[in-house]
């Protein structure tokens, strides 16, 4: 194996791992600041992937297309927050994944009422196609380069949200005291509604952003929902950092780890025993990280004493 | 009797009664539907255990239900090639038995709760879904990419497996042995509710500090009851896998266990029989609306919705009153 194919990879992971944390950002502040455990997020995901996919298909255009997942997803994200989710704050945990495991199941057959059941494609623009040439002679695909810088920019962009900004301070207070800071007059339900609308444009981001590197399909929110509960339960529940910090963990080790498991049993083993062998474990090494994680520190790598 | 006891009787009058009829009718595909509910309800009452006795929301029991299911069909595609599981040290065969099978799905489901609950347990609340769900992927994958067993296309059995004595093709003898397990089931769950475990640990659901002070650990008692729990689901899985001649990955999704989940709390969360009213009208409108439309899905998830916002208790909690409450 050469190092170039190593390189490659570690840059595989990392941009597996920023899409993650788009996904997982939302989860944890919705949890932070309402502790509402939203299995709908998904959703979300696949409704900002079948805006741009339409928008995409229609205009030609990707940077319209991507402005259309931000709306259609902060609007979805709104409206299920105004009609359903509201409802949820003061029930129990049980009754908040019955009432949005229902919504995935409204969306996703509703989805496919619409749309379908054949996936749609959504191409990736000529400027950002092909490959580009990094330090070191390693070729990488430009789009991909685009994510992880994306990515990381939103990342920057949610700490400075978080840490410098009015809404930010109002974020933070609500995680700690809800009730005092609607007696200071901030108006509580908007603020939810707003962090719930924010949270659902970050996960149609991200689902536009993959669309065009996967199809886009019904059922394309559920895998990347669960890859973030992974993630938000190594990093620790309501900490952004935490959730970034456990997003590019569980993004090298899954793509690392179908890389070298295969390699390292090839050592000890026949090919093609190995490479079974080796992906079968692969495919579970993240569940064994987040298991290792919970031994050690039950509430996450960053999350708040239980 | 209680209006709730009226109930229960009357719905298993209904699951005796109903495939009589269909019998004497010659409508054996009936008679399947209403097994395919039996094997899901006894899923369900497993997940009730630790759902409505141990307060322990799981999102993972596909996992168990998938492994029962793996183990019937691991043992009979062995047995139906010939081709033994192990020769040495010591020689296992595959077997086409049903005691056997049930007895392996068991231990096997077992030990996995055992493992995943020691594991998930040390956390409580939204960590514990998570970590729940997060398991049952990972087995899900890992039968996926494991191409022993047929990975992604799973397996099919041939013929059903024997029951000494019952001719087990025949869809109201098949029916019979799962309905006698349910049955066993339920009345094992009753007195495991009014045992003093089962006080221990329905205390521990509603005041673990308190049941901590008096020397009991409420982390033993849901540990024991979250493994009882996948114990009777991996037992379901047998009977479903069984009931399909198939087994894959599917049975291991996430969605198996948000079904699985639905079924309890349609019914009624900590009823004895809630599981069983769940996953009968589950299949009911499955046939009913499945039958008018392709997005029928649609329409569980708004009823799913309207339940769970405001008719709390599900279908046995607005009929027969506030009982023993989930809360």
């Amino acid at each position: 194996m050469s190092l170039i194919l190593f390189a490659e990879q570690v840059l595989n992971g990392l941009q597996l791992g920023v899409m993650l944390f788009l996904m997982a950002a939302g989860l944890t502040l919705v949890f932070g600041v309402m502790g509402l455990i939203n299995l709908a997020h998904g959703s979300l995901f696949m409704i900002g992937a079948f805006a741009a996919a339409a928008v995409a298909g229609a205009t030609g255009s990707f940077l319209l297309a991507l402005m259309a997942a931000l709306a259609a997803a902060a609007a979805a994200g709104a409206l299920v927050e105004l009609v359903v989710i509201r409802r949820l704050y003061n029930r129990d945990h049980l009754d908040q994944v019955l009432a949005t495991f229902a919504l995935i199941l409204i969306f996703s057959e509703g989805t496919r009422w619409v749309f379908g059941s054949f996936p749609l494609f959504l191409n990736i623009p000529d400027y950002l196609a092909g490959p580009v040439t990094l330090p070191g002679g390693i070729q990488y695909p430009f789009y991909r380069l685009t994510l992880i810088l994306i990515g990381l920019a939103v990342a920057l962009g949610l700490f400075l949200l978080i840490s410098r900004t009015r809404l930010g301070i109002q974020i933070r207070a609500g995680e700690n005291d809800r009730e005092m800071i609607a007696a200071l007059g901030i108006n509580i339900s908007g603020l939810y509604t707003i962090v719930f609308a924010l949270g659902a444009a970050l996960a149609g981001l991200a689902g536009a952003l993959v669309g065009a590197i996967q199809s886009v399909q019904v059922g394309m929110g559920e895998p990347v929902l669960i890859l973030a509960f992974v993630v938000i339960v190594i990093g620790g529940i309501g900490s952004i950092k935490g959730a970034l910090i456990g997003s590019i963990l569980v993004g090298l080790t899954d793509t690392l780890g179908g890389l070298l498991l295969p390699e390292l049993f090839r050592q000890f083993m026949d090919s093609s025993a190995a490479s079974s062998a080796g992906s079968a474990l692969a495919s579970m090494l993240i569940y064994i990280l987040m298991a290792a994680v919970l031994i050690v520190r039950p509430t996450g790598l960053f999350g708040a004493k239980a | 009797m209680s209006r709730e006891q009226i109930l229960n009787a009357a719905v298993m009058l209904a699951l005796v009664a109903f495939p009589l009829w269909a019998w004497a009718a010659d409508e054996p595909f009936l008679i399947t539907l209403t097994t395919k509910a039996a094997i899901l309800a006894l899923a369900g009452v497993g997940l009730n255990i630790a759902l409505g006795l141990g307060g322990l929301v799981s999102l993972g029991h596909a996992a168990f239900f998938g492994i029962g299911g793996y183990a019937m069909g691991v043992l009979a595609s062995h047995a139906q090639l010939y081709d033994p599981i192990l020769e040495s040290p010591f020689l296992i065969e595959g077997t086409k038995s049903m005691p056997i099978i049930w007895l392996v799905a068991i231990t096997a489901s077992g030990l996995a709760a055992l493992a995943i609950g020691a594991l998930s347990l040390r956390t409580s609340g939204v960590y514990f879904i998570m970590i729940t769900l997060a398991f049952g992927q990972m087995l899900y994958f890992f039968a996926i990419s494991w191409p022993a067993y047929g990975g992604e296309d799973g397996l099919s059995i041939y013929a059903r497996n024997d029951f000494p004595g019952l001719n087990t093709l025949d869809p109201i003898q098949f029916y019979i042995i799962v309905l006698a397990l349910l049955a066993a089931v339920l009345l094992l769950t009753s007195r495991l509710a009014k045992s003093p475990f089962g006080l221990a640990l329905n205390a521990a659901r509603q005041s673990p500090v308190r049941v901590e002070t008096v020397g009991i650990s409420p982390y033993r008692l849901r540990l024991i009851a979250f493994t009882i729990s996948g114990m009777i689901t991996g037992l379901a899985g047998a009977l479903f896998a069984d009931l399909n001649r198939f087994v894959s990955p599917t049975m291991l999704s996430w969605q198996t266990s948000g079904e699985i989940m639905v079924f309890v709390i349609i019914g009624g969360v900590a009823r004895l029989f809630g599981p069983v009213v769940g996953a009968m009208l589950f299949i009911l409108l499955e046939h009913l609306l499945g039958g008018l439309s392709d997005y029928w899905h649609v329409y569980l998830g708004v009823l799913l919705l309207l339940i769970v916002l405001f008719a709390r208790g599900g279908v046995i909690g607005s009929l027969a009153g506030r009982g023993k409450a989930h809360d």
